[in-house]
This record gives structure tokens, C-alpha cells and sequence, in this order.
């Protein structure tokens, strides 16, 4: 097992957000993480990646085995996970390259390999730029800096390219994009999928999933996963929306 | 060498005597100068925190023991690699070095030591006028004690297509230099300057520099200076400059080194449409003091001046960042923008940031403003979650902070030098 989630329970402040999650993924599967605003979609992305604004407070996270709650946000980069941010940081005073190169043989470093060398990179970055048709001058400019929404998040995209992680997650990699933005990303999306490599997409829409088609979906209400089913469920969501949570919900208590 | 003078307090006597003591170059008219800058030493004395420009910088720990002129020493160390076609003069403990100097000019340059221009009456009446020491303790004492230095003329209508390269390097323990420039630009002529200012490491010594530079109406100067002094060491400088109309002179002042560094820059925008940029960065670890103070004087209308000043303090370091703004009556339409920002990469770390504007024009746009804050936490969470180790991710982020103000210089060679040497730096944490 790529994944496996017991019981996770996390918090930010004083504030419980995520109340229990389980969820088990293997490689080559793809799992969408759906739901209404609020619902802790983001902190679990965000706890998987090691953002430490998040407490976790109960339960335990495996990742190939290991505990992966104890590793720092740099190892498990190292380990082979990779969280395309929702709000990519803009980091000027860095170029796209150089910010790259570093990531890629501080990687290669922790696991014994050899560094790359600038020639070996650029070979390398042109051809994954290629593959998600980004334009190049992208690749000088500084890190995000003045990027359009769109931009940002191929650039994302492209960086997964890149460090090829075993386990992406797509933190709402489809906001706030136009149809044409979102197609491009799809395409760098499902031209990653491969069957050693696990992806979790964290959506509110089901817009995406019809272009990156999962293996699994997991709808998100208040910090537990309330209901788990094929793909067919993503659109089943988009026909009735998320109401009958707070019904359900309503209902329960 | 005649009148006594009545020290204002007990740090100055070594200096007067010294004064006494000396033989220094320069005839009778020259020595006038000299002996007016030591009386005004004498009874200004050293700035005290007392004095309001002084407010921050404490000098007094480094005056107990009075510096003493240096002797004369060869200079065996590696100095940094020169510009393809640069001219280079170098002066080891204010003395000139022939044998680390080039010999060669450039088209349009007329460069050399200064003491051989003491007989030239128009360069001996530019002594002492742009920096003038009424006023400043510093100033007049460099005045009165300095000995040699470059004199660099660039002809009417002339671009140079190298840059000239100072090199002011100390040698001696407990010695003090007083090293001197003229910088004098002709008539719509460009130049590139690159004063350096190094010291063997841990070495504890005293520099006073002083350079003059007048940029005649169209001229347009790119001025250098790096201070990259001995962690130990005492350095002042002052840059005194006057614009002519439409010119433009733009200044990078580095400051990496010194246990207490201060550097002055006092513009004077005296022609219409001149513009001048000064942008300033500093980086200060362990105990280091770096202040800089800086004036910007708009006396004719039409002036502009951009100002940015970044710092990047580590352990407890501090330093001073005091921008000064003049527009006067007739400065109308004056555009001036001054900016200092600060990162604090410790607890301990202390920025003094003070804009000073005197605006006595109506028509005039002037904006100020002083940031201070740590890296950005989401960004060096980024950079993690890509693989990048805590450590080296805070390192970058603070190099990229830097790294806007190295974008701005022209000179290829100090930008190759400096990107290096300050990744060093900040990898290291500091001094």
C-alpha cells in the first residue's frame, strides 16, 4: 500500500478540522477528494505535505510503510511526495531554473544519487516543458512572480513533471481557471499517471474529473469522509451538489 | 606643524599630535586646507551618540586605543579578479602599490595618483568643496591627514568602455588610513567606478576614506563601492557628490564587513533634471554595526532621486539606516521615492530606520517607507515541500531578497563576485 490514513485528526488553533479520516491508496490509482468548502479537504493536503500550521491530534499516516507524520515536509519531498499547492508562493529574487535545480538535487542528494549537472537539467527541463506545451520564457522568470492564475498552475504541474513523486496530491489544481487552462492541466495531469505512481486530486468541482477520470472518490463533510465511491459519484455530486450533507448531517445529530 | 588646537575630548589628541608630527604632501595652499580641516576636528571631536546623526552609532568603544598612521607594507594577499580592460590603481595602507596597479588607460581617462596633482591649482581648490567639513568631525579629519588616493578625469562628451577600479586594501594592526578621491566627470561622459575597501580578516584598524565626485550637466556615473573591511575593523566613508543638469549618477553601496561601519552619502542635485539612484545593501552578523546615512539635497526643479536600501541582519547585529531629503524652495516638481527594507534572520538583530524629509517646495512628490520582517514562512514551507532542507531554504529565500539589488548593477565583475560571496555569507549565517 502506497497510503494508508487511520483515524486522522487535526487541528488548526484550537479548532478541530479534520475529526477521523481513513483512506487507503494504492499506486497507479487516482482518488478525488471532493467537497463543500470548509470541509477539510485542504488541511488533509496540507497535513500530508507537513504544513505546519496543522496539529495533528490522533490516528497515524503510513506511507510505504513508514511513518510519515514524524518525517519533516523536506524528507517526504525526498520520499517521493509531491503537493501541487492551491496558491502557489510567488518567490522573487529566484528563477524558475534555479529554484528547480535546487529541489531536484536536494532530492537526488537525500536519496544517494548524484546531482545534475546544468547541462543534464536543461535537457531535462526543456523536454518536460515540452511535454505540457509550457512556454519557456516561464522557465527564467522568477518563481511564480507575476504569473497568471493559469500559469501558476501549470507551473505546478510542470514541477511534478519534473521531480516525478511517487504520491502527488493536487491541492484544488482546477480554481480559478478557464476551460483552456483547465484542459492543459488535465493533459500534464493524465500524462503523469502511471502504475507506480498514487495521486490524490483535492476538488470542489467536478469539472476536472471529467478530464482526470479517478479511480475512487471520497466526498469530505466536517472533517470526515462521509461517502466513498467510483467515479461515477463525481458526477452524481455535480447533478444534486453538496445540501444533503447538511441534511444528513442535520439528520444525525 | 603650528597653532595648537584644544581637543574637544580626550580620543582627539593622538590624532592633533599626529597631525603635528607629519609630514604631509601638498603646498602651502593645500596646507591651509589642511590645517582648517584639523582646527574643525579638533572642535567638532568625534561624534558622540549625542550628536542627532550620530544617534545610534556609538564610536566611543572603538576610540580607547588611538589608531596610529600605518607603516609601510607590502601586500601579499589575493585581490579580487578585475574587469576585462579595467585600469586599476590599488593603494596598500593608503600608499600607492605600483606593482598591483595597471598601467594602462582608457580613451577618453585621465587617471592618477592623486598627491602627483597637488600642484595643479583647480584640483587642490576642489579639495574639501563638495565634501565640505565645517560640520562633520570625519570628513576633517581625513582633510587634514590624507596622503594619497585617485584622481580620475573623464573628458567632455567621453564613454569609457572599462571600468576604474579603487582598490583600497589595510594592512596593519591598529593603524589607521585615510585613503582620498576626486572623481571628476566632464561633460555629458560615462564612467563606471568601483572603489573596494578590504582588510586581512580579523585585523583591527581604522579607515576614514573620502571621495569627491562631480558630475558634470549630462554626465552619467555608475559609482561602486564595496566594503568588505576586516570583521574588526572601524571604517567611515564619505561619498560627496554634485549633479550637474541631466545627468544621472547612480550609486551601489555593500556593505558586508567592519565591526562598526558607517558610510555617508551626500548628494547634491545643483542642475536641473539631474536623477540619481541610490541603492544600498547591507549584511551585518555576529556583532556588527553598519550605519548608513544618507542625504539627498533637490535644489533645482525637475529632480529626481529613487532610493532602496535592503539590509539583512543576523545574530545581534544592528544597524542604522537614516535617509535624508532636501527639496528646496526652487525644486519644484522635485520626484523623490527613498525605501528601506529589512530582513531579521534573529531575535537578537536590530534595525534603526529613520526617513528625514525637509520639503520647502509645493509642487513636489515625495514618498518614503521602511519594511522590517523575517523570510516569508510560506515560502520556505515551498521550498521544502519540494525537497529543499530548512536551512538551505532559508538561505535562498534571504539570497533572493538580496538578490534585487545585484540585478541593478552594471559592472559584470562585481556581480559575478558578489553573487558567490553572498551566498557564502548567507549560508553561513552572517559574519
Amino acid at each position: 500500500m502506497l497510503l494508508e490514513i487511520k483515524n486522522l485528526q487535526a487541528r488548526v488553533a484550537d479548532k478541530p478540522i479534520l475529526k477521523g479520516i481513513d483512506l487507503a491508496l494504492d499506486a497507479g490509482q487516482v482518488h478525488a477528494i471532493m467537497g463543500p468548502n470548509g470541509s477539510g479537504k485542504s488541511t488533509l493536503a496540507g497535513v500530508l505535505a507537513g504544513r505546519e500550521v496543522y496539529a495533528v491530534t490522533g490516528g497515524e499516516v503510513l506511507y510505504e510503510g513508514a511513518d510519515l507524520l514524524a518525517m519533516k515536509p523536506e524528507e517526504r519531498a525526498s520520499a517521493g511526495i509531491f503537493m501541487a499547492f492551491q496558491y502557489p508562493v510567488e518567490i522573487p529574487g529566484v528563477s524558475n531554473m534555479y529554484f528547480l535545480r535546487a529541489a531536484l538535487n536536494a532530492q537526488r542528494k537525500a536519496r544517494g544519487l548524484e546531482e545534475l549537472d546544468a547541462m543534464d537539467f536543461l535537457a531535462l527541463v526543456k523536454d518536460k516543458a515540452k511535454l505540457l506545451g509550457l512556454d519557456e520564457t516561464l522557465l527564467s522568470r522568477p518563481v511564480n512572480e507575476g504569473f497568471s492564475g493559469g500559469e501558476k498552475k501549470r507551473n505546478e504541474i510542470f514541477q511534478m513533471a519534473v521531480l516525478e513523486p511517487r504520491l502527488a496530491i493536487l491541492d484544488e489544481t482546477d480554481s480559478g481557471l478557464d476551460i483552456d487552462a483547465l484542459k492543459a492541466v488535465a493533459v500534464g495531469i493524465n500524462a503523469m499517471r502511471s502504475p507506480e505512481r498514487g495521486m490524490i486530486v483535492v476538488t470542489h468541482y467536478q469539472r476536472l474529473l471529467s478530464y482526470v477520470v479517478p479511480d475512487f472518490v471520497h466526498v469530505m463533510h466536517n472533517g470526515r469522509i462521509v461517502r466513498s465511491g467510483g467515479k461515477e459519484l463525481a458526477l452524481e455530486l455535480e447533478r444534486v451538489g453538496y445540501a444533503w450533507l447538511e441534511e444528513q448531517a442535520a439528520v444525525g445529530s | 606643524m603650528s597653532a595648537t588646537v584644544i581637543p574637544a575630548t580626550e580620543y582627539e589628541s593622538a590624532y592633533l599630535a599626529a597631525f603635528a608630527g607629519a609630514t604631509l604632501p601638498g603646498g602651502a595652499r593645500l596646507g591651509r586646507t589642511r590645517q582648517a580641516a584639523i582646527e574643525r576636528f579638533g572642535a567638532l571631536g568625534f561624534p558622540t551618540t549625542h550628536n542627532e546623526a550620530w544617534k545610534y552609532t556609538n564610536l566611543a568603544p572603538f576610540l580607547k586605543t588611538p589608531y596610529q598612521p600605518a607603516p609601510a607594507a607590502a601586500f601579499t594577499g589575493e585581490l579580487p579578479a578585475a574587469s576585462p580592460g579595467a585600469v586599476r590603481l590599488v593603494f596598500v595602507s593608503g600608499r600607492f602599490a605600483p606593482e598591483l596597479s595597471t598601467t594602462h588607460t582608457l580613451a577618453g581617462l585621465k587617471i592618477s595618483r592623486f598627491k602627483e596633482a597637488f600642484t595643479r591649482r583647480s584640483i587642490v581648490d576642489r579639495i574639501g568643496a563638495t565634501a565640505t567639513f565645517e560640520t562633520n568631525a570625519m570628513v576633517a579629519l581625513n582633510t587634514a591627514m590624507f596622503e594619497d588616493g585617485a584622481l580620475v578625469e573623464v573628458a567632455d562628451g567621453a564613454v569609457l568602455d572599462a571600468p576604474v577600479e579603487l582598490l583600497f586594501v589595510a594592512t596593519g594592526e591598529g593603524s589607521v588610513a585615510y585613503p582620498r578621491n576626486l572623481i571628476i566627470a566632464g561633460r555629458d561622459s560615462q564612467a563606471r567606478i568601483v572603489e573596494t575597501y578590504l582588510g586581512p580578516g580579523g585585523a583591527r584598524y581604522f579607515t576614514a576614506a573620502v571621495s569627491e565626485v562631480l558630475v558634470a550637466d549630462g554626465a552619467v556615473i555608475e559609482h561602486y563601492k564595496l566594503q568588505e573591511e576586516s570583521e574588526a575593523a572601524l571604517h567611515f566613508g564619505m561619498l560627496a557628490v554634485r549633479q550637474g543638469a541631466s545627468s544621472n549618477f547612480v550609486s551601489h553601496n555593500i556593505a558586508f564587513g567592519g565591526a562598526l561601519a558607517r558610510n555617508e552619502i551626500a548628494v547634491v542635485l545643483e542642475g536641473e533634471g539631474a536623477d540619481c539612484n541610490l541603492n544600498g545593501l547591507y549584511v551585518t552578523g555576529g556583532r556588527q554595526h553598519v550605519d548608513n546615512y544618507t542625504t539627498l539635497d533637490h535644489a533645482q526643479p525637475h529632480t529626481t532621486s529613487h532610493e532602496l536600501y535592503k539590509g539583512v541582519l543576523d545574530g545581534t547585529s544592528q544597524a542604522v539606516f537614516h535617509g535624508r531629503i532636501i527639496v528646496r524652495p526652487e525644486a519644484q516638481k522635485t520626484d523623490a521615492i527613498q525605501r528601506n527594507k529589512n530582513l531579521l534572520l534573529s531575535d537578537g538583530a536590530v534595525i534603526n530606520t529613520k526617513p528625514q524629509l525637509e520639503i520647502y517646495a509645493d509642487d513636489v512628490k515625495c514618498t518614503h517607507g521602511a519594511t522590517v520582517g523575517q523570510v516569508d514562512a510560506d515560502a520556505i514551507f515551498y521550498l521544502r515541500s519540494r525537497g529543499i532542507p530548512l536551512a538551505e531554504a532559508r538561505s535562498l529565500l534571504t539570497y533572493a531578497f538580496t538578490n534585487e539589488m545585484i540585478g541593478t548593477m552594471k559592472v559584470e565583475s562585481v556581480r559575478a563576485r558578489l553573487g558567490p560571496l553572498l551566498l557564502r555569507r548567507l549560508a553561513g549565517g552572517g559574519a
